[in-house]
């Protein structure tokens, strides 16, 4: 059963129902942890037919402008002076086709082209103002320059926004028992203790949560999650309500490591970022890649179960991530206001007592 | 607090820095009473080890005074006097329990960037680029030592600063790179390299039973030392090594070879000027000259160890006389910690005064001055001891080596 086990999706009018929803298309399936990514499912077909028409229009309108820049000119009314300009453009929207036909999922590309109609438009608004300009046959240019890019801006959307978020994974070994770093996780109410971005989670009952966390540019934001599935010892998955803030589902599954080696803990993560995929890509941008997020979160996982607490440096004290970094130097107190609370100000560490009696065993 | 801290490729400023507080309840503070510059440290001096960033403070050979703990700590109390091991390790995870501290996977909050470098991460160092941590380092007035119940050992007080220091990182380091040569009575031992660490190789070899040792290195001062050590020395600027030591070994060379120069090998003139070009033009980061010589002089079935440090990528490997002569390669960082209470003992004991090495002791205000000469080889330098409250007078040892600044 463990092995079918599956998280939520964000597919749209999607009831609570936790069973056999593989069979649905466009399901995440995580039911293979065994290291594959769970890819979302395919683009919408409708969106990559007309990325493909799209595709042959920018190389016929780019086959143009190249070899007949005059007759554009003439066409759009203006000025036949910037002949060389419009060769250039064609070299664009030549480029842009072939980008469209090379690429498996044409996102890119797509996107490309609208931001080469973007500058197609400022060029065209530029060339209005211009004495010699003939303004009506601009403004049929204009007007249909408008509607082609209101296609590639829908086409682009449509092959972005896929309705699945952003997804991460990682896997570390915990030298601690499956039941007991099993049961740590089932208590949502640790996860804030690795979960760099996450504030509290509140168990208010009946397997659900009130998660809390730091948004993008400082936004706090809040949600509730209901388990989908709880195997103990074998695997945890649970997604965020319907009407959330912050769509995203996640499972974890727990192995016993060969040899009595401790405890491999697989983690999958999907969330729809609040500022869409345009959010993610800026965040990437700042160094906050959700594959290392989660990987740095389950290095604190670790740390936690076998050491007690989150390691830190003076190096990390604001943070692991490229940015983040400070030089290794201890810090004034003055640098670390406004930081994250220090491993030394939290209440207790984990098992200290346990762990103190382990004490001079190397 | 005063610190060393590094600001770009040989530039290091004793500056004022905030002092360190505990950030993790199993840390100890440290008032250092002595620290040293290592030969890896100038790996960093030169500029050689990505992820450093400006201001970080330098260092990871010191000891001294315990004057804070926090509230985990249960085998350190104020006022204890230890020497710091280099890595830092957590003693929970799959590595320390192993006994491979320097790989502890808990100790390294910037994994991901060792990863990126290495595959995988190692544990957290002092004082050695980001990628290891990002930790402060101890050539400082103060340093904050974290899982203090795992590394620092406590030291007996009629021992001197200079005899137990090097148990941080040098004198275990020495003594792994002789270790792993699995040494057996009628051994011939050749080592590259005659600086601090190649010196306790030496000696380590020795103590760990081998009948002869070869060192080769340039400098007189170094090669003296290693004579004065038991070793017969070849200066690899006079003559050709391969041929000298099939010379000395009828043929079939030494029984194992370690490397105790690492990444930045100096050899004599084509090579070197090749490996060069090739690092200068980012072709290869590190040059390996000292490996290159020490596999091919190697005897078949021998051992290769390799405790100098490396970072990044090689050329010309001549994997093929590995292979077909069934070579053996073992490396590592130290796993110091290992190594720290044995290695006291032999010193407690009377087998091994690791002061030799000294040649020179100053203020930490003088550490500029200490890498510029380490680096250069000015001044007969070998090794320098900085000394945060260092007065100019005091601790000078009357031997050959010691000059006193």
């Amino acid at each position: 059963m463990s092995t079918n086990q599956e998280t939520g999706t964000f597919d749209s009018g999607e009831s609570s129902s936790t069973q056999d929803r593989s069979s649905r298309s466009g399901g995440a399936n995580y039911g293979n942890y065994s290291g594959e990514q769970a890819r979302p499912g395919l683009q919408s077909a409708s969106a990559k037919r007309l990325a493909k028409g799209l595709g042959w229009f920018s190389v016929g309108l780019g086959l143009t402008e190249l070899l007949a820049p005059r007759a554009i000119a003439s066409i759009s009314g203006v000025s036949n002076k910037h002949t060389d300009l419009i060769r250039l453009y064609g070299l664009r929207e030549l480029a842009a086709g072939i980008g469209i036909f090379a690429q498996k999922n044409p996102r890119e590309a797509m996107w490309s082209r609208v931001a080469g109609d973007a500058v197609d438009l400022i060029s065209l608004g530029v060339a209005c103002t211009a004495p010699e300009a003939k303004r009506g046959r601009v403004t049929f240019a204009t007007a249909n320059v408008l509607a082609v890019t209101a296609l590639d801006v829908i086409c682009a959307m449509q092959l972005t926004d896929n309705n699945h978020g952003i997804h991460a994974k990682a896997s570390c070994v915990v030298n601690r028992p499956l039941e007991e770093v099993y049961n740590f996780w089932r208590d949502f109410q640790n996860l804030p203790r690795f979960m760099r971005h996450l504030d509290s989670v509140t168990d208010i009952g009946e397997g659900r949560s009130r998660w809390k966390a730091k948004g993008p540019a400082g936004m706090d934001v809040e949600w509730e999650a209901m388990i989908v599935a709880d195997v103990p010892g074998e695997v945890i998955t649970w997604r965020s309500l319907e009407n959330s803030e912050v769509d995203n589902a996640g499972a974890v599954r727990f192995e016993q490591a060969p040899g009595g080696r401790g405890t491999i803990v697989k983690v999958n993560f999907e969330y729809k970022p609040m500022a869409g995929v345009l959010g993610a890509t800026v965040a990437r941008l700042f160094g906050e890649e959700p594959n290392q997020q989660l990987d740095d979160d389950m290095r604190r996982f670790k740390q936690v179960l076998e050491v007690g607490e989150v390691v830190v440096s003076d190096a990390t004290l604001l943070g692991t991530g490229y940015m983040s970094q400070r030089p290794g130097r201890p810090a004034a107190a003055s640098e670390l206001e406004g930081a994250e609370m220090l491993p030394s100000e939290t209440a207790t560490n984990y098992r200290s007592e346990e762990r103190s009696s382990e004490r001079g065993m190397i | 607090m005063k610190a060393n801290c590094w600001y770009g490729k040989t530039q290091v400023r004793v500056e004022d820095v905030p002092d360190p507080q505990i950030l993790n309840q199993g840390d100890a503070i440290v008032k250092i009473s002595s620290t040293a510059i290592c030969g890896s440290d100038l790996h960093l001096y030169n500029g050689l080890i990505p992820t450093m960033q400006r201001g970080d403070i330098l260092g990871h050979e010191f000891m001294g005074e315990v004057v804070e703990v926090g509230r985990e700590v249960r085998n350190l109390k104020v006022g204890d006097r230890v020497v710091v091991p280099f890595p830092i390790a957590c003693g929970k995870c799959f590595f320390c329990k192993e006994q491979m501290f320097s790989l502890c996977e808990n100790t390294n909050p910037n994994a991901w960037m060792a990863e990126k470098a290495f595959g995988h991460a190692g544990a957290g160092i002092f004082g050695y680029s980001h990628l290891t941590g990002g930790y402060a380092g101890g050539q400082a007035e103060y340093a904050r030592v974290p899982f203090a119940d795992v590394g620092p050992i406590k030291v007996p007080d009629h021992l001197t600063d200079e005899q137990v220091l090097f148990l941080s990182d040098i004198f275990p380091t020495g003594y792994m790179g002789a270790e792993m040569c699995d040494i057996k009575p009628g051994d011939t031992i050749a080592i590259w390299g005659c600086g601090p660490v190649g010196q306790f190789s030496i000696r380590s070899a020795f103590l760990l039973g081998a009948e002869r040792v070869i060192a080769i290195d340039e400098v007189p001062e170094r090669l003296k030392m290693a004579e004065d050590g038991g070793a017969e020395t070849i200066n690899y600027r006079n003559e050709s090594v391969y041929e000298r030591l099939m010379d000395m070994t009828g043929g079939r060379g030494p029984d194992a070879c370690i490397d105790d120069v690492g990444m930045e090998a100096h050899a004599p003139a084509m090579i070197e000027v090749y490996d060069r070009v090739k690092q200068a033009m980012m072709m290869e980061t590190d040059r390996p000259h000292a490996l290159r010589e020490a596999i091919m002089c190697c005897r078949n079935g021998g051992v290769i160890s390799v405790i100098g440090v490396y970072g990044g990528f090689i050329d010309k490997f001549p994997i093929g006389s590995v292979m077909q002569r069934a070579l053996t390669i073992k490396t590592g960082q130290a796993h110091v910690h290992r190594y720290m209470r044995p290695l006291l003992e032999r010193i407690e004991n009377g087998e091994i005064d690791p002061s030799f090495v000294v040649t020179h002791t100053m203020s930490l205000d003088d550490a500029p001055y200490a890498f510029d000469i380490f680096k250069n080889k000015d001044d007969k330098c070998i090794k320098v001891v900085l000394k945060p409250d260092w007065n100019g007078n005091g601790a000078a040892k009357d031997d050959s080596y010691t000059v006193v600044h």
